[in-house]
């Protein structure tokens, strides 16, 4: 309860140097306050379209990142048992690491068509992070409980069950979480640029291009919030599934 | 008849056991002494074919169902007690065993018990693996002697062959186990 206060009491502090500081800037189309923005999410909310639009944009990063944890999932097993691989692979990995977002989103727009631009991105930029948290969790797996799901002749899925998968929880949980938020600003940058039909970035940028502030803040808060809301949800999910073990 | 014929045995930079010729009974029970550090676990290790002789030959240990009590209890702590024993064995053996190491809440986590059940569990689950050959490596850890004594006499012929290895005479006979010393 007193945690919550606190939460509740540090947000309204932060909503009111928000609306401070757009009083201060005192122009509207610069720096719209609070309740501008919140009024234009309520106007957006009344359409089907909101709707449809941020239903399309969390489809598409919700695939791009499943495909990313999978990958990263496959990739950081694979890298983790064989270190040939791990070699060979570890260089793109850190390609990928460096390479700029938008060096990325410009270079596969010319590849593939633009729908799917923000589901690869979210992609690109979520296999890493689970491939990396993943790689180095199964390598600090205890060597000593390694060894007595040996001795004990444990089966390839028993090991799996009883051993790996609960050692590698808590990191694939941390990777999990950061690449969710990876995903969202990733797959968001990727619209922005690429600007398929019914794409939250889409609106975003029609909303800077036309100067309306109010909806950009809107769309800005759309995104926030249901990312904020999936990785509750993710982390809830975790707990569960600790507990359930 | 278990032989160890002039093993050399050991880690990298330090040898253990050097040049140990030894014959165990089997069936039998053996208990092996020694001061710490000169080789009761490596001796245990090599029975129990987690580790090669660096050179000499270890004869009567092929096609065993080895059960080997760890120096450490090796639980895994997400699980409790009773599951820790259940996935060597089945739920029924799991929970006799876990009755007879006096283990009366199965639904423990590690690090919820103290050491001596810790070790208990890890003994329950040696037991519950049903081999026909027990490695036990200082099973008697953290026991005070009441108790050492009624496990000593559960476990003791709960396997044809029973190699230990202990710190004292005393827990060698509470085994009724031939000594054998490791000589520095």
């Amino acid at each position: 309860m007193k945690k919550a206060v606190r939460g509740l009491l540090i947000g309204v502090f932060w909503i009111a140097v928000w609306a401070g500081v757009s009083a201060a800037v005192g122009l509207k189309l610069l720096l719209p306050g609070p309740g501008d923005t919140v009024r234009a999410l309520f106007a957006l909310a009344r359409t089907g379209s909101f709707w449809l639009t941020t239903l399309q944009t969390l489809l598409r990063v919700a695939a791009g990142y499943g495909l990313g944890v999978l990958t990263g999932l496959l990739l950081g097993s694979a890298c983790a048992r064989l270190a040939w691989l791990d070699a060979l692979l570890s260089p793109v990995r850190t390609v990928i690491k460096a390479t700029p977002v938008s060096s990325f989103i410009i270079l596969v727009l010319l590849w593939i068509s633009r729908t799917r631009v923000p589901v690869f991105i979210a992609f690109l930029m979520v296999t890493p992070i689970v491939w990396t948290g993943v790689q180095e969790a199964l390598n600090a797996v205890d060597r000593d409980l390694k060894e007595m799901t040996e001795m004990y002749r444990f089966t390839a899925g028993k090991r799996l069950r009883y051993l790996y998968l609960p050692s590698i929880r808590p990191a694939l949980t941390a990777a999990c979480t950061t690449g969710l938020g990876f995903a969202w600003k990733s797959g968001i940058a990727a619209e922005v640029i690429a600007r398929p039909e019914m794409a939250v970035g889409t609106r975003l940028y029609n909303a800077q291009i036309y100067l309306e502030r109010a909806d950009l803040f809107a769309w800005t808060l759309t995104v926030i919030l249901l990312s904020m809301g999936l990785e509750a949800l993710l982390k809830r999910l975790a707990r569960r599934k600790g507990a359930a073990a | 008849m278990i032989r160890l014929d002039h093993v050399f045995a050991g880690y990298p930079g330090k040898k253990v056991l050097e040049n140990l010729t030894l014959t165990l009974p089997d069936p039998g029970r053996t208990a092996v002494m020694a001061p710490s550090g000169y080789g009761k676990t490596t001796l245990l290790r090599l029975l129990a074919g987690l580790m090669q002789p660096e050179s000499g030959r270890i004869e009567g240990m092929e096609n065993r169902k080895i059960a080997l009590l760890f120096q450490e209890d090796r639980l895994l702590p997400w699980l409790t007690a009773e599951k820790n024993v259940e996935i060597v064995s089945d739920p029924e053996t799991a929970k006799k065993w876990l009755r007879e190491m006096e283990i009366d809440d199965g639904s423990l986590y590690p690090h919820e018990m103290s050491g001596g059940m810790q070790r208990r569990t890890a003994l329950a689950r040696a037991l519950a693996y049903g081999g026909d050959t027990l490695l036990l490596d200082e099973p008697f850890k953290g026991l005070d002697d009441a108790l050492k004594e009624r496990v000593a006499a559960r476990i003791k012929n709960a396997a044809p062959l029973i190699v230990l290895s202990v710190h004292d005479a005393a827990e060698a006979a509470l085994m009724d186990a031939q000594i054998v010393h490791l000589d520095p």
